[in-house]
């Protein structure tokens, strides 16, 4: 086959390197975010191709239908996914990432005796393998195969240091004997690594660490880049690592959270985290025609929509119900907590989805002085966002995390479906408050019956 | 490539990195996550030249795996993330099209 020369390859991979960079910065405005998109497709393909064109590659059809298969199983999941799961499937995609980086590197290690070459080859190793695992176990906990809680054991962190010296240890031994034997050994310390790093992490920071694990998997990438000799690799890698790591910090700001401390923070103890018991006390139900009411004649509604809300789908129903309510002259606004939904941004991404206009979303700075003004704040599938143990309770999981302060709010209603605590799994004071009523159901129906309610008023 | 410019390449696309996503709205945040996890996929070039050079069909067998999931996590991300910026952008087409909303936007434009 025809070769492409030297110079030409470096320049497409040039190319490729800078559509990337394009990508980040276009992916960081609203308006130039899709475009940014394609542009780091386009500099992906190019870069498949120059592959094609100037590597001398054997097996070449091997490889082509290995390319079909692996498109063939993405891209129908990836357009088909209902948007409410896409976090664990942006988790999924990344732990497979990190497992392709590590088996690269994991088949170099015979191509090389340069012991600089084979540290690189060991730090993919490890780093693939924790993001692989890891993201294997957020993706566990986001689609709910396993609890959300935080697990801890006596004897975890004894544990996860044994796990890390034996691997920093094997690393060693990989790096001056080249034995392919200790080379999969240590992938697997670097599993169990990823496994015992997420297993502690609360359901409500899941989606920060898959973006800490993004970034691992960008290291990873740059690293098997060194060992290939391939610049594109070790730019889009370090590109990744490096806007994986501002994007972490920046997520975990919006919940008031420093990375160290949604690491480790079980591994302290005293982790309140975890009452899934429904409580005894009582709290006061009311019917869809009661909600009709206070809503219908009060001056001002904020709603407040969680994922409760995206769950069911009612997001039109919740769009129609403002309408009807502002035919009759009332205010009403949507409050969108910065983490509402299962990651930061999620619920924007949702609403968009239900064509809510962009314009009647409020972000929380912008309503927050706004609820001690409403009549009626109402809370559809919302909980953690809302509740104020993230201001009071210094051992809850959510504790620092800035609140939507609907508890300032002449009344308060929920829409919910039980009294189950909400994804961070701790209770909310504000239900047993004097001035909070809740409507059980499905958010959907119940949002229907409130609007027929409002409509017969 | 000599180790020194590849260190120097390294450490500027660290700045650069760190520049490009200095300022991004939290609106932005799962789509940028997700944008960015799909440019890792790039690792399917490590991957097909992995393949290429293989011999042995065990080897073979393990790069072509290697292969499969880079280009899961390559197309998978970027559609993906095409399909949550799509709803961003088609926003206001869309509200125009649906009557129902036709009002929203009256609303908010009489703000």
């Amino acid at each position: 086959m025809t070769l492409l020369d030297p110079v030409w390859t470096s320049l497409l991979y040039l190319a490729a390197a800078v559509f990337f960079i394009l990508a980040l910065r276009g992916l960081s405005s609203p308006r130039t975010a899709r475009r940014g998109n394609l542009i780091g497709a386009f500099g992906a393909l190019l870069a498949v191709v120059t592959v094609f064109l100037s590597a001398r590659l054997d097996n070449i059809p091997w490889i082509i239908g290995a390319i079909a298969v692996g498109s063939a199983v993405a891209a129908p999941v990836a357009r088909r996914v209902q948007m409410t799961q896409m976090p664990q499937l942006v988790a999924l995609f990344n732990g497979v990432g990190g497992g392709a980086a590590a088996l690269v590197a994991l088949l170099e290690l015979s191509h090389t005796a340069d012991p600089w070459v084979r540290v690189a080859i060991v730090f993919t190793l490890l780093v693939g393998a924790v993001s692989f695992a890891g993201s294997g176990v957020t993706f566990a906990k986001l689609q709910e195969l396993m609890t959300t809680r935080p697990i801890v054991f006596p004897g975890l962190p004894v544990v996860m240091a044994a796990v890390l010296l034996a691997a920093v240890g094997t690393a060693v031994a990989v790096v001056l004997t080249g034995s392919l034997a200790l080379a999969v050994l240590l992938m697997v310390l670097g599993l169990a690594a990823g496994v015992l790093l997420v297993l502690p992490v609360g359901g409500a920071d899941v989606p920060i660490v898959i973006s800490l694990l993004n970034a691992f998997t960008g290291l990873a990438v740059a690293a098997s880049g060194v060992v290939l000799g391939n610049v594109l690799l070790v730019v889009a890698g370090t590109l990744v690592g490096a806007s994986g790591t501002i994007l972490t910090r920046a997520m975990a700001a919006a919940m008031g959270r420093s990375v160290a401390g949604i690491l480790f923070g079980a591994f302290k103890g005293g982790s309140t985290a975890g009452s899934t018991a429904v409580s005894e006390r009582p709290v006061r139900s009311s019917s869809a025609e009661d909600v009709a009411v206070l809503l219908g004649y009060a001056q001002r509604v904020i709603i407040v929509p969680g994922y409760g809300l995206a769950v069911a789908q009612g997001q039109h129903t919740a769009a129609e119900l403002a309408l009807a309510l502002e035919a009759r002259g009332i205010e009403v606004d949507f409050a969108i907590h910065p983490v509402a939904g299962r990651m930061p941004g999620h619920m924007n991404v949702l609403l968009a989805e239900a064509n809510v206009p962009y314009e009647s979303l409020k972000e929380m700075g912008e309503i927050n002085s706004e609820f001690r003004m409403a009549d009626v704040a109402l809370v559809v599938g919302a909980n953690d966002v809302v509740n104020p143990a993230a201001k009071t309770s210094s051992g809850s999981p959510i504790y620092g995390m800035p609140i939507l302060e609907v508890a300032d709010a002449r009344q308060v209603i929920f829409l919910k479906r039980s009294m189950r605590p909400g994804f961070a799994g701790i209770e909310n004071e504000l239900l047993y408050e004097p001035q909070t009523s809740l409507l059980f159901g499905d958010a959907k129906d119940s949002l229907a019956k409130v609007l027929g309610a409002v409509k017969a008023l | 490539m000599d180790g020194m410019s590849l260190l120097t390449v390294t450490v500027l696309a660290v700045f650069v990195g760190f520049e490009v996503v200095s300022k991004v709205s939290s609106t932005l945040h799962t789509p940028l996550m997700s944008g960015a996890n799909a440019i890792h996929g790039i690792i399917l070039v490590g991957a097909i030249i992995v393949a290429g050079q293989a011999a042995d069909p065990g080897i073979l067998a393990v790069a072509l795996l290697a292969v499969v999931l880079a280009t899961a996590n390559l197309v998978g991300g970027f559609v993906v993330t095409d399909r949550m910026l799509h709803m961003f952008r088609a926003r206001k087409d869309v509200v125009r099209q649906e009557a129902p909303l036709k009002e929203a936007t009256g609303r908010e434009d009489a703000k």
